[in-house]
């Protein structure tokens, strides 16, 4: 039973013990269940930091974990292995600092069964977290997904007027993708007699024509959860009939899921494959990067622009992701987190507002900043960051994905990088366009219609930690870096 | 003489302003609008303090350029990047010229704004303008004192963001404070125009450090000299991607259409922002790139080109223009258009010249045509207030004032006409700026102008024969001007009872009038007098100075006096009456008109290229996406399809008692969880759940049982 005190275990499954002490309150001690809540997610955003104290930045390979045996039977090897790396480190933070944040913003959103808001959503964070740290692919396919089964009542339970509709697509569209992928899993397991992916990496030799298979069944499952253009058809249902702590989640970690994916099996498992594959994931991504932004502008729902602008946003990390240099993918994870902390910024500020007025609708809001200040100057920071402005964190990410993908050997062409910095000006386009509709210009219907109150104290303290990150990262990211840089480096350094 | 101590305050360039945003932003609201404008123009005033000290530093030092590294910033493989601020003689030159003349303005903008938010009803967002001023004064200097293109890149994008609420600083209104999207139009038109001259620095930068392995100005510029073909496609490039940014801040052609909107900021804004500092900061790029354009002769002449003609085409819209603000904006573009042709040519000195002079007088003309909206503004009030009192007596039914406001316009031109006697102060500041921006001995502005001009002459006559064109234009509008807003008679009563502005705004107004007199001192044409030319050897490499030209001078000035007689001709001599149109309408006609409407480049490119991406994105978004992916792909092939095969699946197989209980066992778990979710109304989960699990087992038995 050594394994349960393993520090990544704790963290892992310390939810569960807030799970757990929610099911004995009453479900009408609603403040009671949302203060367990929030202190769980807070301890585990605690276990996480204090997993960071332990981390070597110096050291590139997985640390804070070893693999135990689990599963035996038919000459399978199944472990149960938790450990992490540069690669995941910022994820597993990201997803620890989310979930308080997100259960933060509920606290006068949801009203409905709060007890089993929170227990599903303690679930998922089990989910989330077990994703990033498991390094065993059966273990991974797990968690992967058991990550659908709350998010999908979430969406299901506690959505907009179509919700039904987008929970029902949300889970099978990944569970389509997720089927190729336990096959190439099942592939891979049997044929490598193990399922630990550091044992895998370390035995290669997987001939090219079946890394090719491998590679897209992968790619199948990770493509969808990015999403990466033309499979994104989901995102906007999920994202617009979600609730607000739903569609934080969703976009600051479920997404970086995908990019995760081919982070840590796609490129190390199958180099060969992946080099071939650059060329054309560096294609969808460019088309991503311009055809979401264009698509973005068009949308008259908040929430839906947002949505459409996660296509963009992800395709520069794909882009990051297949230069397969230094730059690129430092710049990919970078901008993992940077995605996470903007877009769930403009999430959770979007929620704030329509919790008062009840409409998404951009064109009868107008002059927000003028009624609203505080609200007002907290959007356009995270509406900068959004659009890469530099100082913010945005452009560091961006810029080092752009410079990356543009002298990338990889994807061969400076193309790909000069066609995908034009996504720069139509971010601009768009994020200004919902700006000054929304915050600018004369008061719209909307004063007209409600009392609007500028935010309170913990509708601040819900964003202020992500303020921090967009100065932070955005100034002096080099703390971020160095965590990042000893894996990326000897990830890269095999192409 | 220890010199390290003064480097060490290089960081208070940036620290000093971001201080000062930082008080105002938490106690702005309860401090006195006096104390939140002192705070400001201190914090203004102390980076102009350590410019100073640098600059004497350097100078003692013997000019040799300095590095003072502060932070790290991104370092990623061989990408370093650093916070580095870089003094030498170039960079010195700029943070005097943003500092001293930001500073002035800052005083300048106590009085004008203490009036401009009570006018606009709105006393609360005092404090938020010096905050907006100040962040903007410390990303100017992230932008001249950045040691490498990124750096520089920081405070560019941060000056255009500074623009942008600045510009939109009235945002509900528009700029006759009617409710309206004008103002925030003009923003964001702003910040997407310099986005796309943006687009292009980047791509630059990533050509440099592909190519030099650096973004750091001397290593970019080591790889660049080591490059022995000169017009190398490389260079070219580079060189070429950077004008597409210089185009953008700088608002050449053909990115200069937000320059003119952007006067919907307070005046101080266009000022400061939009005429002294900001948007030299593309002439400021291409003498920082100097030994980059040095091995691209070919680029040097497509920039220069681009000034001339852009100085040329500006002036001739400048004509055209009623609003006293317009002028000077399209008049700014042009002025650009000299400093941008100068430095394509090489003629970095006479750029940098002409840079700090337009800055004394176009500041000056500013900051008095603000005098001089609000010396009307004043005057409308008074008139309102008056008119109030009267029918309040007469017990008739009340205007309110601002029904008054709707239809005034302070800042029109044709509102105008006599100023000079109730305004002599701001009458005489505005001479005094006119006549150095129409180039007349001995302004400042004669010496700047004369020495591109003579630069020109001897290498590019092309580039000659636009400007002095565009000169004679400038002492035209400039002389209109003048004749149309300060002599004749009042044309409305506001005019008529126009009061002088405070002490507060004037005399910062002097100090600038006296630069603008003055300035040409920097560097006069004559052997032992090129200090500015001499100063920037420093950082510029050996400078060759042509002797003065009796011809180039003689010329210009000739054009301008005669431009100023001719202006006289038609505004001065019989001067215009309330109601007349322009004199130039008849004798010119279409091109009046087209002068009138900017050539109609707005529309062209609304017709050309906005309005085609907004129906490009909704058709995208609407058509395809939705419509077609969405719901036709989706929920019509896709669905639909599973539905058919699924139903056909369950009718011959589920039902039958072959299939094992597990997945009839499955089936009725799904159907639980779909009555969880009360309002499901059709199987699909049920179905989909059923043909994924019995896929999933099957394969699972196949590889266990193989």
């Amino acid at each position: 039973m050594e394994f349960l005190l393993q520090p990544l275990t704790l963290l892992t499954f310390f939810p569960l013990v807030g799970a757990l002490a929610i099911l004995f309150l009453k479900s009408e001690w609603k403040n009671a269940i949302r203060w367990v809540a929030l202190v769980t997610t807070l301890l585990t955003f605690g276990l996480s930091l204090w997993a960071l104290t332990m981390f070597d930045s110096t050291n590139p390979n997985l640390q804070l974990g070893k693999p135990y045996s689990w599963i035996q039977v038919a000459g399978w090897d199944i472990q149960y292995y938790l450990a992490v790396d540069g690669l995941s480190i910022l994820l597993v933070l990201l997803t620890g600092l989310l979930t308080p944040i997100s259960i933060l913003s509920t606290w006068t959103a949801v009203e409905d069964r709060v007890k089993d808001f929170m227990v599903f959503f303690l679930l998922l964070e089990v989910g989330m977290m077990g994703v990033f740290l498991a390094q065993d692919l059966f273990l991974f396919y797990i968690f992967w997904e058991f990550t659908l089964v709350p998010m999908y009542f979430l969406i299901g339970l506690w959505g907009g007027p179509r919700r039904i509709y987008a929970a029902v697509k949300f889970f099978l569209y990944t569970m389509a993708g997720s089927i190729l992928m336990l096959l190439a899993i099942l592939w891979l397991g049997i044929e490598g007699k193990t399922f630990s992916v550091p044992q895998l990496i370390a035995q290669g030799g997987i001939p090219a024509n079946i890394q090719m298979w491998l590679f897209i069944a992968f790619a199948a499952a990770f493509a969808i959860k990015v999403p990466m253009f033309p499979l994104h058809s989901w995102l906007p249902d999920a994202h617009v009939e979600a609730p607000t702590a739903g569609s934080v989640i969703l976009a600051g970690v479920l997404l970086k899921m995908g990019t995760y994916g081919f982070l840590r099996f796609n490129l190390p498992l199958f180099p060969e494959a992946t080099v071939q594959a650059a060329p054309w994931i560096a294609l969808l991504a460019t088309i991503g990067i311009i055809y979401g932004a264009a698509v973005s502008y068009a949308q008259a729902d908040v929430k839906k622009l947002v949505a459409y602008s996660s296509v963009s946003h992800l395709g520069f990390v794909m882009l990051g992701l297949f230069a397969l240099n230094a730059q690129g993918v430092t710049g990919a994870i970078l901008q993992m987190v940077n995605h996470g902390v903007s877009t769930g910024a403009l999430f959770l500020l979007v929620g704030m507002v329509y919790e008062q007025t009840h409409t998404r609708e951009i064109k009868v809001y107008g002059g927000l900043w003028k009624l609203m200040p505080v609200f007002g100057s907290i959007m356009l920071i995270s509406a900068l960051s959004s659009m890469g402005l530099p100082g913010l964190n945005g452009f560091v990410g961006e810029f080092t994905i752009l410079l990356g993908a543009f002298g990338s050997k990889a994807i061969g062409s400076p193309w790909y990088a000069g066609v995908s910095a034009v996504g720069v000006i139509l971010a601009a386009v768009y994020i200004l366009y919902m700006f000054q509709k929304m915050f600018l210009g004369p008061a719209g219907e909307v004063a007209k219609e409600h009392e609007l109150k500028d935010l309170n104290w913990r509708e601040i303290l819900t964003v202020a930690p992500l303020l921090v990150l967009m100065f932070w990262i955005g100034l002096y990211p080099a703390p971020f870096i160095n965590l990042i840089a000893p894996a990326v480096e000897k990830l890269v350094i095999g192409y | 003489m220890h010199l390290e101590p003064i480097y060490s305050l290089a960081p208070l360039l940036v620290f000093a302003p971001l201080t000062g945003l930082l008080l105002n932003l938490l106690f702005g609201r309860r401090w006195s609008e006096t104390v939140v404008g002192a705070v400001a123009s201190l914090a203004s005033g102390v980076t102009f303090v350590v410019s100073v000290l640098l600059t004497y530093a350097l100078a003692a030092g013997g000019g040799e350029t300095v590095r003072a590294p502060l932070a790290q910033w991104i370092h990623v493989g061989s990408l370093q990047l650093d916070w580095t601020f870089r003094v030498d003689s170039l960079s010195t030159t700029m943070m005097l010229v943003v500092s001293g003349v930001g500073t002035l303005i800052h005083i300048y903008a106590i009085g004008y704004m203490r009036e401009d938010v009570r006018f606009k009803h709105q006393e609360g967002r005092f404090a938020r303008f010096f905050i907006f001023l100040n962040l903007f004064i410390a990303a100017m200097m992230i932008l001249v004192s950045g040691d490498s293109y990124l750096t520089l890149f920081v405070g560019w994008e941060g000056v255009g963001l500074c623009s942008f609420l600045l510009i939109g600083f009235w945002f509900e209104m528009d700029t006759l404070g009617r409710p309206s999207w004008a103002n925030s139009d003009a923003a964001k038109k702003a910040f997407v125009a310099n986005r796309i001259g943006d687009f292009g620095f980047l791509i630059a930068a990533f050509l440099m450090f592909w190519n030099f392995g650096s973004l750091q100005f001397d290593d970019v510029f080591l790889g660049a000299s080591s490059l022995s073909a000169i017009n190398s496609p490389l260079t070219v490039a580079i060189t070429l991607f950077l004008l597409l940014g210089v185009a953008g801040k700088s608002a050449q052609i053909p990115l200069y259409v937000w320059l003119p909107d952007a006067m919907a900021g307070p005046t101080p804004v266009s000022a400061l922002i939009h005429a002294a500092t900001m948007v030299t900061a593309g002439v400021y790029l291409v003498a920082r790139s100097a030994p980059m354009y040095a091995a691209a002769p070919a680029a040097q002449y497509l920039v220069a080109m681009t000034g001339a003609v852009t100085a040329l085409f500006a002036a001739t819209i400048a004509v055209g223009q009623y609003d006293i603000k317009k002028v000077l904006a399209y008049s700014t573009v042009s002025q650009l258009g000299f400093m941008v042709a100068a430095v394509g040519m090489g003629a970095y000195v006479a750029g940098m010249f002409h840079l700090v002079t337009h800055a004394f007088f176009k500041a000056l003309l500013f900051l008095s045509a603000g005098s001089v909206i609000l010396g009307l503004e004043r005057g409308h009030h008074h008139l309102a207030h008056a008119h109030h009192e009267v029918k309040k007596s007469k017990k008739k039914e009340v205007k309110s004032h601002e029904e008054h406001e709707e239809t005034f316009d302070p800042g029109d031109m044709r509102n105008m006409g006599g100023l000079r006697s109730s305004m002599p102060v701001t009458f005489w500041l505005y001479i005094v700026g006119a006549l150095a921006l129409a180039g007349i001995f001995p302004f400042a502005g004669f010496w700047s102008k004369d020495e591109i001009l003579l630069d020109a002459r001897l290498h590019f006559p092309a580039v000659y024969w636009l400007l002095t064109i565009a000169a004679f234009f400038t002492a035209f509008y400039m002389g209109r001007q003048i004749w149309m807003v300060f002599f004749g008679k009042s044309r409305t009563e506001a005019a008529a009872r126009a009061e002088e502005s405070p002490k507060v705004m004037t005399v910062p107004l002097m100090v600038l009038a006296a630069l603008s007199v003055l300035g040409g001192g920097l560097n006069l044409p004559f052997k032992g007098f090129h200090q500015l030319g001499h100063w920037l050897e420093y950082t510029l490499g050996k400078i060759e100075f042509p002797p003065f030209d009796l011809t180039v001078a003689g010329v210009s000035t000739l054009l301008a006096l005669t431009a100023i007689f001719i202006s006289w001709l038609l505004y001065g001599r019989t001067p215009l009456e309330a109601g007349q149109p322009d004199p130039l309408k008849k004798p010119l006609g279409f091109l009046f008109t087209g002068m009138e409407n900017k050539w109609f480049v707005d529309e062209g490119y609304f017709a050309v290229i906005i309005n085609p991406f907004k129906k490009l994105s909704q058709f995208l978004a609407d058509i395809i996406d939705w419509r077609f992916w969405h719901d036709f792909v989706h929920d019509t092939v896709i669905l639909g399809t599973y539905n058919w095969l699924s139903a056909i699946a369950l009718d011959r197989y589920a039902d039958q008692k072959g299939i094992d209980a597990f997945a009839n066992w499955l089936g009725a778990a799904t159907r639980w969880i779909s009555q969880t979710i009360r309002k499901a109304q059709n199987g699909f989960v049920r179905s989909y759940a059923l043909a994924v699990t019995l896929g999933v087992v099957v394969i699972l038995g196949y590889l266990i049982l193989k």
